[in-house]
């Protein structure tokens, strides 16, 4: 018992809880300020104002629409299978903040001296980082499908159907621009391979990999916005034809879990891209130990794109999104594959 | 070390209770569910196993992909509860026999692993005791890449023939 | 932690998974619990590679993933099959030889 009541004192420990409270409450805000950021960067597209009545400038909009989820009232369609209809966006939303479990998003730090030793700025030092996130993010896909089950609506099976093809169709595409990744890098583990794009080069070019490997960090952004089903791949709740998509019948903080595993996937999916292309904490101007500003800062312009990308493109056709997928996405990213092998072998990248 | 043992239990209990009620009930799709919980407890059995390259596979694979597509049948056909249709009632004699069968079949196979685990020497070692673990992706790349480089080569044929095969056994006939 | 926990792990799970086989009449629980038993296998294959400090358990395992996401493919795509004809998944209602 003293010995538990020891280790739960270390620095490491705290260290560590710490963190993962702040990475938990922060994916949570994220979420919230993803929301603001979505209505009011459409108003701006739109030539509207956008939300503008709560708190100043409309700031605490996601509040007042948390507050009224809340207490809306929670239905569920009389033939649904009530315990996959209550699972299913609880194993969303799971599934979406573990994925950020193995993301770093700064450099190794003391915290001012208090720690014995420098411990990394994240939740969990995997070695095979890349393959957990993978891995999580493809349980995503459990939510929405089974939630379009259990729902037992027309629209909801034919988003959740619609959205298991999508995302597996995607992943494959996903998972050869992460091998190129791992492969130049010569590292599983998310925080080597942001070390490894540290430096410059002729003095001020970032040795970023997606300056190594556009074409992959293409395919990689393209395959990540059709994970999360964002427009210009939104299908699984295309609004015009199928009401919400796998969401229909869903109401409330059910609805909201949803909701909130969206956003959290976006952001994941923007993290993730920043540690893999976009050289993570490593920047100019701000020191090593106050990196993570520079991850926050390339965070919010991939994020950014997101939404721009979302108010300008129109949806794909249904069986154009599989005939990119397949037919262009794929063949890009495993030619890119062979040649960046090639480039590994032969120029040692 | 108790810790290690402790998780032992855990996993192989989530992985044995997700098998039995694989089979232990008659909604497919809550089968295909519990199997994937079951995988996971392998998953995290393969953890403690210092294979973490296999744990996350197991995921990927499993959970990932085979799992999906089970459950993207069982939604496609709307499978019936098992033991609900017409022509299950129709052979109220021909009926309970092979199952029996089965499961004394089934008991036998039991059996016979308790019976040859009883007489292998050596099971009271533990698995981390003689040898370090290899757990590099690198070296496992390295042996896969150039040992079983032949056996690699043929898995992609295997590959090419269950899609080739799947595909032409699930198009529709014009006829 | 003994070897022999995990080999005994291993054979519950075969005995599991061969119970299915036997008992259950839905060819798609059929199948599950034909993955049930390669993941029995799987498991002490991993067990024994840990034991013998090598890597070829592991490899193994993979060849036998392989196995099993082509015996998902071709299965599940026989299956959609034979549901078109019999409108059942019982594997009873699959007895003629032609129809």
């Amino acid at each position: 018992m003293a010995g538990i009541l020891d280790w739960l004192t270390t620095p490491q420990t705290i260290f560590f809880l710490a963190v993962t409270m702040v990475v938990f409450v922060s994916l949570q805000l994220s979420a919230a300020v993803m929301v603001y950021a979505e209505r009011k960067v459409s108003a701006f597209m739109q030539q509207r104002y956008g939300p503008y009545l709560v708190g100043p400038r409309g700031l605490l909009q996601p509040i007042a629409d948390i507050v009224k989820l809340m207490f809306k009232e929670e239905l569920k369609p009389k033939a649904a299978d009530t315990l996959l209809f209550a699972a299913a966006p609880v194993i969303s939303a799971i599934a979406a903040i573990t994925a950020f479990a193995p993301v770093p998003f700064g450099a190794s730090t003391t915290f001012f001296g208090l720690l014995p030793e420098p411990m990394p700025l994240m939740v969990a030092d995997i070695n095979v980082a890349v393959l957990v996130i993978f891995a999580v993010t493809s349980m995503g896909v459990y939510g929405i499908v089974l939630a379009g089950w259990s729902s037992n609506s027309k629209y909801s099976l034919l988003g959740g159907l619609r959205s298991s093809a999508q995302m597996i169709s995607y992943e494959l595409a996903y998972g050869m621009a992460l091998a190129t990744v791992v492969m130049i890098a010569g590292s599983l583990s998310l925080r080597e391979i942001v070390d490894s794009q540290s430096g410059y080069w002729f003095g001020f070019i970032p040795r970023w990999f997606a300056f190594i490997n556009p074409i992959s960090f293409f395919v990689f952004t393209v395959a990540g916005i059709a994970e999360t089903n964002r427009a210009p791949f939104d299908f699984p709740e295309a609004e015009q034809e199928l009401v919400a998509g796998y969401h229909t019948e869903y109401s409330s903080m059910r609805f909201a879990l949803f909701f909130l595993a969206e956003y959290i996937n976006m952001v994941t999916v923007a993290a993730v891209a920043v540690n893999l292309f976009l050289g993570g904490w490593h920047g100019p101007f701000i020191p090593e130990a106050y990196g993570w500003v520079w991850f926050l800062i390339k965070l919010a312009a991939l994020c950014f794109g997101y939404l721009w990308l979302r108010w300008t493109l129109p949806r794909f056709r249904y069986d154009q999104l599989m005939a990119f997928g397949w037919k262009v996405l794929l063949p890009a990213a495993t030619v890119n594959l062979l040649l960046s092998a090639a480039g590994v072998l032969y120029f040692g990248l | 070390m108790v810790f290690d043992h402790l998780l032992f239990y855990v996993f192989g209990a989530v992985s044995v209770l997700g098998s039995l009620l694989v089979i232990g009930q008659r909604n497919p799709i809550y089968s295909v569910l519990a199997l994937i919980v079951a995988f996971f407890g392998l998953s995290g059995l393969y953890v403690l196993l210092e294979a973490p390259f296999v744990a996350v596979v197991q995921i990927i694979i499993y959970a990932g992909a085979i799992m999906v597509l089970f459950l993207f049948v069982v939604m496609l056909l709307n499978v019936p509860r098992e033991g609900a249709s017409e022509w299950d009632r129709a052979h109220p004699f021909y009926r309970p026999w092979p199952p029996r069968i089965g499961a004394l079949l089934a008991l036998l196979l039991a059996a016979q692993l308790a019976w040859a685990l009883s007489r292998t020497p050596g099971l009271g070692i533990g698995v981390a005791d003689q040898r370090p673990a290899v757990s590099s992706v690198a070296e496992l790349g390295r042996v896969l890449f150039t040992d079983y480089m032949f056996a690699f080569e043929v898995t992609s044929i295997l590959i090419i023939v269950a899609m080739v095969g799947a595909v032409t056994l699930a198009r529709k006939r014009e006829d | 932690m003994p070897i022999g926990y995990y080999l005994a792990l291993s054979g519950l799970l075969f005995a599991i998974g061969s119970a299915g086989v036997f008992l259950r009449r839905n060819i798609i629980t059929l199948l599950l619990s034909v993955e049930i038993m390669l993941n029995a296998v799987n498991l002490a294959f991993v067990a024994f590679g840990r034991q013998f400090g090598t890597v070829d358990g592991q490899i193994i395992t993979f060849f036998v993933m392989t196995v099993a996401a082509a015996e998902a493919a071709v299965g599940l795509a026989l299956v959609i099959g034979l549901f078109r004809h019999r409108e059942s998944l019982n594997p009873e209602a699959f007895t003629s030889l032609k129809w």
